[in-house]
């Protein structure tokens, strides 16, 4: 990897480092990022964000946001706190509802400002599928309950069809033995691959994460980190809001920096960790640090 | 105390059948339909457009604010004024409802009020439609939490029925009253009466200890 050795992991992923190793080793070009450019004609349109606006009272959160966002590779987004990453990536999802903007999945813009049909918002949120800081596992719901319920209630997929391919899933995450446990009896790292298994029985074209890590203790997180991996390695399409700057490098094929709404940055890992720009200096001077 | 008790053996068969005949389906029936009332209520308090919410308020308002045995006055002795004429138990039991309902609206809404964020954002994120979210994610969890103060509206329910007697009905109350105004046995019989009550309203509360379990089973008690 092309990480400098005096770098200091900052939460606790060097368990993992092994995993990721392989599976970037397995699947070089994809690591590297750079080599995303030649086979740019098999993959498909990325998705794409137009003039993402987003405010909060008097608060400018996104101030036009352009992006696209490739298939099969995951992007992360990096920046300080209230840079917006954040709403960026809930407003994929419409969590957030945009002021102004289109996104388009591959099938035609639609426009997210304004007005929206309820119709129109599911449609979008077929799209993609977020999983969260705080999990926000269903807690009255087994393992195995969280992860068909949605399958069964809105794919409308056989119960006996979605509860096969919950526990197929869940066995991906590591957890083919906690099907039936409840959330509260759950470790956060758990509870959050629980989530993740979750998030994968929608098959959205894009998976979302926000922060993912950042509930978890460094060992906790070194599991998710792992299952985040894994995902990467299958080629899938992942964005990830996370301060964490050595995911960035291990995992990202591409690094989105934000500040004040608007993207400062965007290139493959190295260009982040190299780029004189002083804004980008300062923010992983601060994140290093801590 | 033998004098108590033989008395009590003779009264008892009674007040049971009054207990049995008005009391219980009276609070059964009237509590059945104050649920529906209070989560139609909290319902459009918490998402109905502003004019619903203004009349689930309204009724709110109205109805915790006025003394029970005089809704029962007004909806059995004043509603015939305006040509409205119910019979006498149909009247306790659209009074009970109403002032029931109109308290536990506000449990309900508390308890959905209580459901973290967090789990209205998975939903979405999930595509539920708003129903399955409700049905499947917010309402089992609301639930849990709205279960005690509902048991508390549903006890204070079966006690309220006592103020029936005023409105010519022959519940286990006033049956107790009869007896006593022509036995003279004031005391042993308002005491029997009061542990009926307290023998009903004991059942109440083991059944909620038995639904709380059967709805806590996914919390950790330790």
């Amino acid at each position: 990897m092309s990480a400098p050795a005096d770098r200091v992991p900052t939460d606790g992923t060097a368990a993992v480092r092994a995993d990721v190793a392989r599976s970037a080793s397995a699947d070089a070009p994809r690591a590297t990022g750079a080599a995303l450019q030649p086979d740019r004609a098999a993959v498909p349109a990325p998705l794409t964000l137009r003039g993402i606006r987003k405010t909060f009272g008097s608060l400018t959160a996104l101030d036009g946001v352009d992006l696209d966002i490739p298939r099969g590779r995951t992007t992360v987004l990096l920046g300080p706190s209230g840079s917006g990453k954040s709403t960026l990536l809930r407003c994929i999802n419409l969590l957030e509802r945009p002021d102004a903007g289109e996104l388009d999945f591959g099938d035609g813009p639609i426009p997210v400002g304004g007005r929206m049909s309820d119709r129109t918002v599911r449609r979008v949120r077929e799209h993609s599928t977020m999983v969260f800081q705080q999990f926000n596992l269903f807690p009255h719901l087994t393992a195995l309950g969280n992860v068909t319920l949605a399958p069964v209630e809105q794919r409308r997929i056989p119960r006996a069809q979605a509860e096969a391919s919950a526990r197929e899933l869940l066995a991906k995450v590591g957890l083919a033995d906690k099907a039936d446990a409840y959330p509260g009896n759950l470790s956060g790292g758990q509870q959050q691959r629980v989530a993740i298994a979750r998030a994968l029985a929608m098959e959205p074209d894009v998976l979302l994460f926000d922060e993912p890590t950042s509930a978890l203790d460094p060992e906790l997180a070194a599991e998710v980190v792992a299952v985040l991996a894994d995902l990467a390695a299958e080629n899938r399409t992942l964005v990830v809001v996370t301060h964490s700057l050595s995911f960035a490098r291990r995992v990202a094929d591409r690094v989105v920096f934000l500040e004040d709404g608007r993207i400062v940055q965007d290139g493959t890992p190295e260009e982040f960790f190299t780029s004189e720009d002083p804004r980008l200096r300062r923010f992983r001077d601060v994140v290093e640090a801590v | 105390m033998g004098e108590t008790l033989q008395l009590w053996a003779d009264t008892l068969p009674r007040l049971l059948k009054a207990a049995i005949e008005v009391t219980v389906p009276l609070s059964l029936t009237a509590f059945a339909i104050a649920i529906v009332l209070a989560v139609a209520t909290a319902l459009a308090r918490l998402y109905l457009p502003a004019p619903f919410k203004a009349i689930a308020w309204l009724y709110v308002w109205i109805f915790r604010g006025t003394p029970m045995v005089v809704q029962l006055f007004i909806v059995f002795f004043g509603l015939p004024n305006i040509g409205i004429v119910l019979p006498a138990f149909t009247a306790a039991v659209v009074t009970l409802a109403l002032n029931t309902g109109a308290y536990a609206s506000e449990a309900v809404r508390a308890a959905i009020l209580s459901v973290p964020r967090g789990q209205f954002e998975a939903a979405q994120t999930l595509n539920l439609s708003r129903t399955a979210t409700f049905r499947r994610v917010i309402a089992p969890q609301a639930f849990r939490i709205a279960l005690p103060p509902l048991m508390n509206d549903f006890i204070d329910l079966v006690k309220g029925t006592s103020l029936v007697f005023a409105i010519t009905i022959t519940d286990l109350f006033q049956v107790g009253r009869q007896i006593a105004a022509s036995n003279f046995e004031y005391m042993s019989m308002y005491s029997l009466v009061a542990l009926i009550y307290l023998a009903i309203v004991s059942v109440l509360s083991l059944l909620q200890s038995v639904l709380e379990k059967k709805v806590s089973r996914h919390v950790r008690t330790s």
